[in-house]
């Protein structure tokens, strides 16, 4: 670019034209069509003039509600890069038999796992996740909003930072090659000098921050802000589920942290922690990372779990039976799992003493879990079960679940485990759990709250179209590679010899088709459901007979969420809140403290994501400004005193008696 | 009321944190003071012959450290925010010892079992 080598070096550091994968034809067709979906969507926010509300109402909201719907829609965006990503991968492997190498090169084929895993976790696992959490737990204590609102606006957008950074190593250079965790040597500096393991770096350490914070935001709102009369064992289950995963988010982030900041010691500053020589150790980097990892995955499943507990009592019209053996269980898993990270690495060579004790702990983790299936079995038992689209995604997840957690108890066998670690056993069981645990969850959970979110019901019969899809289509993607697993094919491979295994994969992607169509059948969902907004409206704001206190208030719910904060007396105060035959107070409104919206979250993050941009391409002057400029910022909004507001009676009142005329409609 | 504004405004009532007395805090520095100065007069006047005593007695002090910043400028006693800092403090301290001893563990069976990794391990392993 610049004639000069040193100036070019100075200015762009490591970057150049070349970086840029033009020769890349899938590349080239992507990049082709996200710039045109881009252009169309800034097209029609001119067009519409939307530019103006989506600064004020949403980029710079700090209400707890806007914030957890826009963590859901990063989710749903992120799962649709994810998935292609997996479509890419079940193709190849279902091509690359013998002399066809399939169209997806090695190295090609090393990026798309590695940031399928990533992206999966990270920008669609936990934002889905945290949306929910945000949007349901404040609704369900009583609470206006979250303790630390502006706190809450800064994490979203540090996650949408660290999933913009991935997303541009798509077009700028190339993604990490090495695994989803990066595990040295391999994502070391010898290994891997490029910057994709620096792209991985940068994207998790800020997407990190975000995590870290809104699980202390979360865990103060549910300590401090419970409304009067709700005592920890009144707690709707969500919320258990909620703080305990915020406290697992709190205490094993900071080890992924710390754990990535060493890493990137060694790769930028030649330090030797996870190296193979000069005292370094790698299989340090595998132990430290497992002890953020295993609490990982309850992280993603306790609020999944918390999600199928409401639906459970809901539609079987019952108290969740056995209310306080699923909180002890929720607690003894919390900590449990910090007992049972090196399950993930038996084979490392610890030996028998080690392997045992670990292998046992896994063992025993799973009976809280199987105590928890039993209380939603009991709970639906005797129970006048409505099988709406929630309540079957749930139904779905307790079958798939199940069978993913015995093939999870069979993995944790450590002599079984020699034999099937790393192989597409292990792929088969933790997708297993994963979907049917976690994403199942959380589209449950989308289906269920949906209409507390928007005013309206998602339509029922594409719904249903999208459970089956999915649900066929996850049997049909991962029971092969069960066999598969067993028969001993390992994973991430780019091609096989064998051609006897290629009917199992072409099964396998066959099933990825079927997902396709269920994912095509949720986008439809919502499609149609806007279309039909008015006739699928909900004016009561409690459209399944909820149990908790988010269905006593409107759909969706005023900016204030309460005009009262409601007083609870029983466990599923709504519930017990309409039996006893409440009156929704209709006059005595008083004027409601908010906070104000704020853009400095935003900007902070859009500077984050310049800083990481320049730290991963060695633009060194770009990185120091840019993070001076987050100081000067972070500094410049703590004498903001401008930070709140009232929201005047008579807004309060003109609210609430819409309200009253909505449910009048209706009666 | 929102939220922020309502703890702002809320602070310190029931259940709330002490504040501190100024004796409270005089007493805490001066005896971080002491339990800094120990340490460095035991390594920089090379007091003791053994230097995996000094080690264990500066680590000692420096956990003592800990305590004293905790009670005296953190105000952590068992009754302070209701209970609730006395639990995050044990369940913090029950990670830490399962993180540290669960690692070391391990760190140590992999190198009792396995095959030296580089020269540098090599030279530990000699018999």
């Amino acid at each position: 670019m610049l004639s000069d080598p040193d100036l070019q070096k100075l200015i762009f550091g490591r970057f150049s034209l070349e970086d840029i994968p033009f020769h890349e034809p899938i590349l080239q067709v992507t990049f082709a069509g996200v710039a045109v979906v881009g252009l169309a969507v800034l097209g029609v926010i001119t067009y519409y003039r939307f530019w103006g509300p989506l600064w004020r109402d949403w980029v710079t909201s700090v209400d707890h509600k806007k914030i957890g719907i826009m963590y859901i829609i990063l989710a749903f965006v992120m799962l649709l890069r994810g998935f292609a990503d997996a479509l890419l991968m079940r193709a190849q492997q279902s091509i690359a038999f013998g002399a066809n190498d399939g169209f997806l090169p090695p190295h090609h084929y090393d990026q798309i796992f590695s940031a399928h895993g990533v992206i999966m976790i990270f920008f669609v696992a936990m934002p889905f996740v945290t949306g929910m959490m945000n949007y349901v737990v404040p609704l369900q204590i009583g609470a206006r909003d979250v303790a630390f609102p502006f706190l809450n606006n800064f994490s979203f957008w540090m996650t949408v930072s660290g999933a913009i950074t991935i997303m541009i190593s798509l077009f700028v250079g190339e993604f990490s090659r090495a695994t989803w965790l990066a595990y040295p040597p391999l994502s070391g500096a010898d290994m891997s000098p490029g910057v994709g393991v620096d792209y991985y770096i940068w994207g998790l350490q800020i997407a990190g921050i975000g995590t870290t914070l809104s699980g202390i935001n979360l865990i103060a709102t549910i300590v401090k802000m419970r409304a009067p009369g709700m005592s920890m064992m009144k707690l709707p289950i969500f919320v258990w589920t909620s703080l305990c995963t915020n406290v697992l988010i709190t205490a094993a982030f900071p080890i992924l942290t710390a754990v990535l900041t060493l890493l990137s010691l060694d790769r930028y500053i030649g330090t030797h922690f996870f190296t193979n020589d000069l005292g370094g150790n790698p299989m340090m980097y595998f132990n430290l990372i497992w002890i953020w990892g295993h609490p990982e995955v309850y992280i993603l499943v306790l609020p999944a779990f918390g999600i199928f507990s409401e639906v459970t009592a809901t539609f079987s019209g019952k108290r969740l039976f056995g209310y306080v053996s699923m909180v002890y269980a929720t607690v003894v898993i919390t900590i449990l799992s910090y007992l049972v990270w090196l399950h993930h690495f038996f084979t490392m060579g610890s030996g028998a003493s080690v392997n045992s004790f670990f292998g046992i702990t896994t063992m025993i983790i799973s009976i809280p879990t199987g105590a928890k299936i039993f209380n939603w079995l009991f709970t639906m038992y005797r129970g006048r079960i409505r099988f709406d689209v929630p309540m079957l995604w749930t139904l779905s997840f307790m079958v798939t679940f199940t069978i993913g957690g015995m093939t999870g108890v069979l993995l944790a066998v450590p002599p079984a485990d020699f034999v099937l670690h790393n192989s597409l056993f292990l792929i088969a069981h933790f997708h297993n759990v994963i979907i049917g645990g976690v994403l199942f969850g959380m589209f449950a959970g989308v289906n269920y709250w949906f209409p507390k979110a928007f005013g309206f019901k998602l339509d029922e019969f594409w719904g249903k179209v999208s459970f089956w899809f999915w649900t066929v289509g996850f049997y049909v993607a991962f029971m092969p590679l069960y066999v598969l697993g067993l028969m001993g094919v390992t994973r991430r491979s780019q091609h096989f010899d064998d051609p006897s295994l290629q009917v199992w994969f072409v099964i396998a992607a066959f099933g990825a088709v079927l997902i396709a169509v269920g994912i095509a059948a949720m986008i439809m969902q919502f499609t149609v459901s806007i279309r039909n907004r008015e006739k699928l409206r909900d004016l009561t704001g409690d459209p399944w007979g909820g149990r908790t206190l988010e269905w006593s208030t409107s759909s969706p719910p005023p900016d204030y969420n309460f005009a009262f904060q409601p007083r609870v007396h029983d466990l599923d105060a709504w519930d017990d809140m309409k039996r006893r035959g409440y009156e929704r107070p209709l006059d005595g409104f008083q004027p409601i403290h908010m906070p104000r919206n704020t853009g400095t979250g935003a900007v902070i993050a859009a500077l984050s994501v310049a800083f990481s941009f320049a730290m991963i391409w060695y633009m060194w002057w770009l990185a120091a400004l840019t993070f001076v400029a987050m100081i000067a910022a972070a500094i410049i909004h703590t004498f903001n005193y401008n930070r709140d507001f009232d929201i005047p009676a008579d807004t309060v009142v003109r609210t609430e008696n819409e309200r009253t005329s909505m449910l009048a409609v209706r009666a | 009321m929102s939220a922020a504004s309502e703890a702002g405004h809320h602070d310190h009532s029931e259940g709330g944190q002490a504040h501190g007395s100024v004796k409270s805090y005089v007493t805490g520095f001066v005896l971080s003071v002491i339990l800094t100065a120990i340490p460095f007069w035991l390594v920089m006047g090379k007091v003791l012959p053994n230097v995996v005593w000094t080690t264990i007695i500066v680590l000692a002090l420096a956990v003592v450290q800990i305590v004293v910043h905790m009670v005296y400028f953190l105000h952590m006693n068992t009754k302070s925010e209701g209970g609730w800092t006395i639990l995050a403090l044990i369940f913090t301290v029950t990670l830490v010892v399962i993180t540290l001893t669960g690692s070391i563990w391990v760190m140590h069976h992999l190198n009792t079992n396995m095959m030296p990794m580089s020269p540098h391990d090599l030279l530990h392993h000699q018999p």
